[in-house]
C-alpha cells in the first residue's frame, strides 16, 4: 500500500481513542493518517479490563459522556460489522450488567445516595438485597451489606475494538503507520497547524489530533501547547481459564471513591470480571508512581487479597500472569476534549484516566462535530482545553 | 515416596517433577482442552505454555512441569476448567 504524503487529519495515538476519533473523523468524509510510535493498540489500550460503565460515574460531564458512548458503542459495532464483516467486528461485546456490592454496613448508605443521583440522570441503577446479589452471583460472598444491579454495565475487548476501527479508517482511505514518532508540529504564516513532524519526513495537514493518552503531556509540550496529563498506573491479576465463576461485572462500592480520589498513594479496590475466554481479571489499583513499570508485588497481594473478599472461592485459584499499563489522568478528573486555544489545528483528545475504553466513541463523535462546525450531543464545555485545571504555562 | 495418580498409587522419587514422573510411567496426557475437550500433555517443559495443568491435592492449573512430587500428592487428571475442591 502506499504512503500517504498528506492528510486531512493526522490523528496521533493508535489507541482507542486515536482510533475513534480516527474513525469519526474519517465517516465525516476527512482523509485521516493515524501515527503511533510503538504497535497500534499496543499501550494504555493493552493494558486495562475493557470497562464500559456507567455504575462508577457521579452524575456530571463524564457520566453524559459514558451514556452517550453506552448508546454508540453497539451502534458502531453493528455499523462496522455492516461495513467491514463479521470478522472485523468481533470485539467480544458483552452487556453483562454490573454488580456494585458493599461488603460493611457503612458502605450501604453512601451507594444508595449514588444510585439515587444516577436515576434522576436515567442511568438504570436497581437496589437489590443481599439474597437477590447471590442469586445473581452465586460465589459471592456471604458477607454482603447490599448491593447495586448496573444492567448498562458492560465490557469488551479493547485492543479488538481498537483494532477494528482503525480497519474502518483504512477502508475509508486512510493510513495507519505504527514505529512512527511525531516530534512537532509545522505553522503556516498565520500561526495554524500546517503539519506535523514524523520520524524523518514532515506530513502535511489541516489538523493534528493528541491522542498519546497518558504521553499526551509529552507530546504537548513537544508541540509547544503544554497540557497537564499525567500517568496514572494501574494492575491487573489474570487467574487461569475458569468455569463459570463470575458473571457480571463485579466491584466493591469503594471502587467510586478510588476512581475520584487524587491521591498520589496506592489505592485498591476489587473490580472482578470474566473474560470471553474463561480467565478472572482483577483490578483494580492506582497509584501515581509516574512512567515507573517497576513491578510492586504488594499492589498484587491487595489486589488479590480484595478480589477473595468479594468472591472466597478465588483463593485457591492460580494467578496465571498480571499485567498494567498507564491511564491518562488529569487534575480535574475530566478528559480534554478540543481543540487548543494557542493554536489553531491542534486538537487533544486524552485524560480519560481508566475510562477510556467505555468513552471512546462518544470522545470521537463530540471531536469529529467540534471539527466539522456540527452540533453536538453533549456540552463540549467541560471538556474544552482552555481550563486551569488543564492548560499548562510555557515553560521557557 | 509414593504418590496417587488418579486414585493409583505411583512410586515416585524424591525431586521428579509431576510432568517426570507420569511420562515415565508412559502416560502423555493429563487433560482435557476446554473447549474441544482434546488431550494435552506436556509441551514447553519449562513453566512457560500452561498446556500441561494438572489437579494437585484438588488446587486445579498447576503446571505438571514445574511441580516437584511431595510425599502423599494426590494428583488427578483435569477436564477443562475446573474450581478447586
Amino acid at each position: 500500500m502506499s504512503r500517504i504524503e498528506t492528510a486531512d487529519v493526522v490523528v496521533i495515538g493508535a489507541g482507542i481513542i486515536g482510533a475513534a476519533c480516527a474513525e469519526a473523523l474519517s465517516a465525516s468524509g476527512l482523509r485521516v493518517l493515524v501515527v503511533d510510535r510503538g504497535a497500534p493498540a499496543g499501550g494504555t489500550t493493552a493494558g486495562g479490563e475493557g470497562n464500559v460503565l456507567l455504575s462508577d460515574k457521579a452524575p456530571g460531564p463524564e457520566l453524559d459522556l459514558a451514556v452517550l458512548s453506552r448508546r454508540l458503542w453497539p451502534q458502531l459495532i453493528e455499523s462496522l460489522r455492516a461495513e467491514l464483516g463479521d470478522e472485523v467486528a468481533r470485539v467480544e461485546w458483552e452487556p453483562k450488567g454490573g454488580l456494585v456490592v458493599a461488603t460493611d454496613q457503612d458502605a450501604v448508605g453512601p451507594l444508595a445516595i449514588l444510585a439515587e443521583a444516577q436515576r434522576e440522570v436515567g442511568v438504570e441503577a436497581v437496589e437489590v438485597t443481599p439474597d437477590e446479589a447471590r442469586a445473581m452471583e452465586p460465589y459471592l460472598t456471604e458477607q454482603v451489606a447490599g448491593a447495586v444491579h448496573y444492567p448498562g454495565d458492560a465490557q469488551l475487548q479493547p485492543v479488538l475494538a481498537a483494532t477494528a476501527l482503525l480497519a474502518a479508517v483504512r477502508a475509508r482511505g486512510g493510513e495507519v503507520r505504527g514505529g512512527a514518532e511525531a516530534h512537532s508540529l509545522v505553522f503556516d504564516g498565520s500561526g495554524k497547524v500546517a503539519g506535523v513532524r514524523v520520524g524523518e519526513g514532515t506530513i502535511g495537514c489541516g489538523a493534528v489530533v493528541n491522542a498519546c493518552g497518558p504521553w499526551a503531556g509529552h507530546f504537548s509540550v513537544a508541540a509547544g501547547a503544554p497540557i497537564e496529563v499525567l500517568p496514572r498506573r494501574g494492575m491487573v491479576l489474570v487467574t487461569a481459564p475458569l468455569p463459570q465463576v463470575v458473571g457480571r461485572k463485579v466491584y466493591a462500592a469503594d471502587y467510586v471513591a478510588a476512581v475520584a480520589s487524587s491521591d498520589v498513594d496506592l489505592q485498591v479496590s476489587a473490580v472482578v470480571e470474566s473474560t470471553a475466554t474463561g480467565t478472572v481479571l482483577i483490578g483494580s489499583s492506582r497509584q501515581r508512581v509516574g512512567f515507573d513499570e517497576a513491578l510492586q508485588v504488594e499492589v498484587l497481594r491487595r489486589l488479590a487479597r480484595s478480589a477473595v473478599k468479594l468472591f472466597p472461592v478465588l483463593a485457591g485459584v492460580p494467578v496465571m500472569r498480571t499485567y498494567g499499563g498507564f491511564r491518562p489522568y488529569t487534575p480535574d478528573h475530566l478528559p480534554v476534549i478540543g481543540e487548543d486555544p494557542r493554536f489553531p489545528g491542534l486538537w487533544h483528545a486524552s485524560g480519560h484516566e481508566g475510562a477510556g475504553i467505555g468513552l471512546a466513541p462518544a470522545t470521537g463523535r463530540l471531536l469529529a462535530d467540534l471539527m466539522c462546525g456540527r452540533e453536538s450531543e453533549v456540552d463540549p464545555s467541560r471538556f474544552k482545553v482552555d481550563r486551569p485545571a488543564v492548560i499548562a504555562e510555557v515553560r521557557t | 515416596m509414593r504418590v496417587r495418580f488418579d486414585g493409583e498409587e505411583v512410586e515416585v522419587q524424591e525431586g521428579q517433577t509431576v510432568a517426570g514422573v507420569l511420562l515415565a510411567k508412559g502416560i502423555r496426557s493429563w487433560r482435557t482442552t476446554r473447549g474441544g475437550g482434546r488431550p494435552r500433555g506436556l509441551f514447553c517443559g519449562i513453566g512457560v505454555c500452561f498446556d500441561c495443568l494438572v489437579k494437585v491435592n484438588g488446587v486445579p492449573d498447576v503446571r505438571a512441569c514445574q511441580r516437584v512430587v511431595a510425599e502423599g500428592d494426590d494428583i488427578r487428571t483435569q477436564a477443562g476448567a475446573e474450581l478447586p475442591s
